[in-house]
């Protein structure tokens, strides 16, 4: 792969603090990893996996104490290209009430560029477009105190964007959200990684958000355990609930019906793929085979085939 | 024994240009030993209406009484009333303040006027209750622990008022799987043993479902739907969806199946119950 295709690369890296007791406490132990350019990556791992700490070195908000850290090409043990390496990776944390500093919200979108000595004109251009991309243009004047907590979010992510950044690394973004803003949140970064192209790197641990990922990271006591795609990840329910992590439900109930034996399909990770399952499995005679009055469509021409060749009302 | 809240109304800001009605002619009573659910979306209400519960807020018009007591009175007996009632807000661990667990255990038992000797009591019980060891963990700050351990610590110094009611807002936001377990073991256990009445606010339907043996939606400063969990969650969709409540995520794959025409039951509250209800579809007669 050529380096340029690379967003970070992180080589042996291990993070040491002291407890109090001045013991060494590896909060990171020897990781690597590689995140590619567009790529959306989601981390997950139970509290104190070393999730956030590793996110932290993606700008320079920690340093390595054993390895080290490529970001855009740039060594962040390098202290001179620490400023160029913040610009590039933006960061969104969990709370949105800490992240805001202005009383307007096109003025907290502003703060970020205003900082770098950009001219008025293009600081204008940047707000209007970082306000469009996360669809908030329509509160750019108001007072984000009285925004929801979703609409917060996406403006610190508005703040995030008027940096111009390649990649945007987002820990724990929803957690402090109810669902309709846990989407909203989710759907804009989608949407900044496919239409912008900015690489992202999300730590979550909802675990509908990640089976929508690229890739996920699966962090435990500061060791990266495994790097897969979503359908490789979560078709290991056991061990991933061994970790403490939750799973999607429809992986959930194939892995208990697989256990039992009937054969639903070790890959599932949505809805859609446990109905196919479903249907395909030993089980499929008896769900299907009966007149569904229940249910509210029947989208199987066959099966209303079948239960009108039997004439209605059978029950 | 239960908390009565008769029509009760809530105007912020009262006479200002942001005057704003939050709560409008609600009426509930929670009973002794219920678990009572609560939800809703942000702005529903939901934090206004808790806050009412151990007379946090007054309402503009209507009464609360605790135990037959009016809690908004200012005698010692509505006083009392008022530390009936435990109340646990999002992100406890964040009013921590103490230097050691211990001390900020036994600073709500202290503002009772409890002796020295009742005040370690309550505090080593608490302790015990949450599943922290007072020797290991007494002389500690509560700083150096996980965030699933420093919300027991909050919850712990809740307990230690010995409540009869329990109002938990939000207790699992941003913990793991095993916190939130942990969290919620402990909530049930409280209730359990302890008997202690719970009123649990959360956006998560599935911790919802799994515990609260009645739930109250609100929208818009109005009760909308009460009733059990299941008969709200398989028999209201529309109306859960119209005011913008998610249900469990297990409810909604058992609909798509049967969207799909897979002749499964709906009544399920767990992945466990979703399997079981597969195995023993295209058996049940609607």
């Amino acid at each position: 792969m050529n380096e340029k295709d690379i967003m970070i690369e992180v080589n042996h890296m291990s993070h040491i603090y002291s407890d109090e007791n001045g013991n060494d406490v590896h909060a990171l132990n020897d990781v690597s990893l590689s995140i590619k350019r567009g790529e959306f990556v989601c981390i997950i791992g139970t509290n104190g996996s070393g999730k956030s700490t590793l996110a932290k070195h993606f700008n320079v908000l920690l340093q390595p104490s054993e390895g080290y850290i490529n970001v855009c090409g740039y060594d962040t043990r390098d202290e001179e290209h620490i400023w160029d390496i913040r610009q590039h990776v933006g960061m969104v944390f969990q709370n949105p009430d800490n992240q805001i500093v202005a009383a307007v919200v096109e003025e907290d979108v502003a703060f970020g560029p205003e900082n770098l000595g950009i001219p008025s004109a293009e600081i204008r251009k940047r707000v209007d477009a970082a306000l469009e991309a996360v669809n908030m243009t329509e509160y750019r004047e108001h007072g984000p105190h009285l925004l929801s907590g979703g609409q917060k979010q996406r403006i610190a992510i508005a703040g995030v964007l008027a940096m111009k950044p390649d990649c945007i690394v987002l820990d724990e973004p929803t957690a402090m959200l109810d669902p309709k803003g846990r989407r909203e949140v989710l759907e804009t970064v989608h949407k900044l990684n496919k239409d912008e192209g900015i690489t992202i790197v999300y730590i979550t641990h909802f675990m509908e958000e990640a089976v929508t990922a690229d890739r996920v990271v699966v962090m435990k006591n500061g060791v990266k355990l495994h790097d897969g795609t979503p359908r490789e990840i979560f078709s290991h329910v056991d061990t991933l609930k061994g970790l403490g992590l939750d799973v999607p439900v429809a992986s959930e109930i194939a892995f208990k019906l697989n256990e039992k034996g009937y054969e639903i399909g070790k890959s599932i990770i949505n809805n859609e793929e446990l109905a196919v399952g479903l249907k395909h499995s030993k089980l499929a005679d008896q769900l299907l085979d009966n007149h569904n009055v229940g249910a509210k469509t029947i989208s199987s021409p066959t099966n209303e085939d079948v239960n009108a060749a039997r004439g209605e009302g059978t029950h | 024994m239960a908390i009565v809240l008769d029509n009760i109304t809530y105007t912020y800001g009262v006479g200002t240009p942001f005057e704003k009605t939050a709560l409008h002619g609600v009426s509930l009573t929670v009973e002794n030993g219920e678990f009572l659910g609560i939800i809703g979306h942000t702005g529903s209400g939901k934090s206004t209406f808790v806050q009412h519960l151990n007379g946090l807020l007054h309402p503009t018009t209507g009464t609360v009484t605790v135990n037959g007591v009016d809690i908004s009175a200012s005698t010692e007996e509505a006083k009392k009333m008022r530390h009936k009632v435990g109340m646990v807000f999002q992100y406890p661990e964040h009013q921590l303040f103490e230097e050691t667990i211990a001390e900020d255990i036994a600073f709500g038992p202290k503002n009772l006027g409890l002796s020295a000797d009742e005040v370690d009591e309550r505090v080593r019980e608490a302790m015990k209750f949450v599943g922290l060891d007072y020797d290991t963990y007494a002389e500690r700050s509560p700083f150096h622990l996980s965030g699933g351990q420093m919300r027991r610590v909050a919850i712990a110094g809740v307990v230690a008022m010995d409540p009869d009611f329990l109002v938990l807002d939000e207790p699992s936001a941003g913990l793991d799987p095993f916190g939130r377990e942990e969290i919620f073991e402990e909530i049930i256990r409280l209730h359990k043993e302890k008997g202690i009445t719970v009123i649990l606010v959360s956006h998560n339907m599935e911790d919802i479902s799994r515990m609260a043996s009645r739930l109250v939606v609100l929208d818009k400063g109005r009760i909308v739907l009460d009733g059990q969990p299941m008969d709200i969650f398989n028999n209201h969709r529309d109306a859960l969806q119209a005011v913008g409540v998610d249900v469990p995520p297990v409810s909604v794959t058992m609909e798509y199946l049967r969207e799909q025409g897979l002749d499964v039951s709906n009544r399920v509250l767990s992945v466990d119950d979703a399997v079981q209800a597969i195995l023993e579809g295209g058996s049940h007669v609607k």
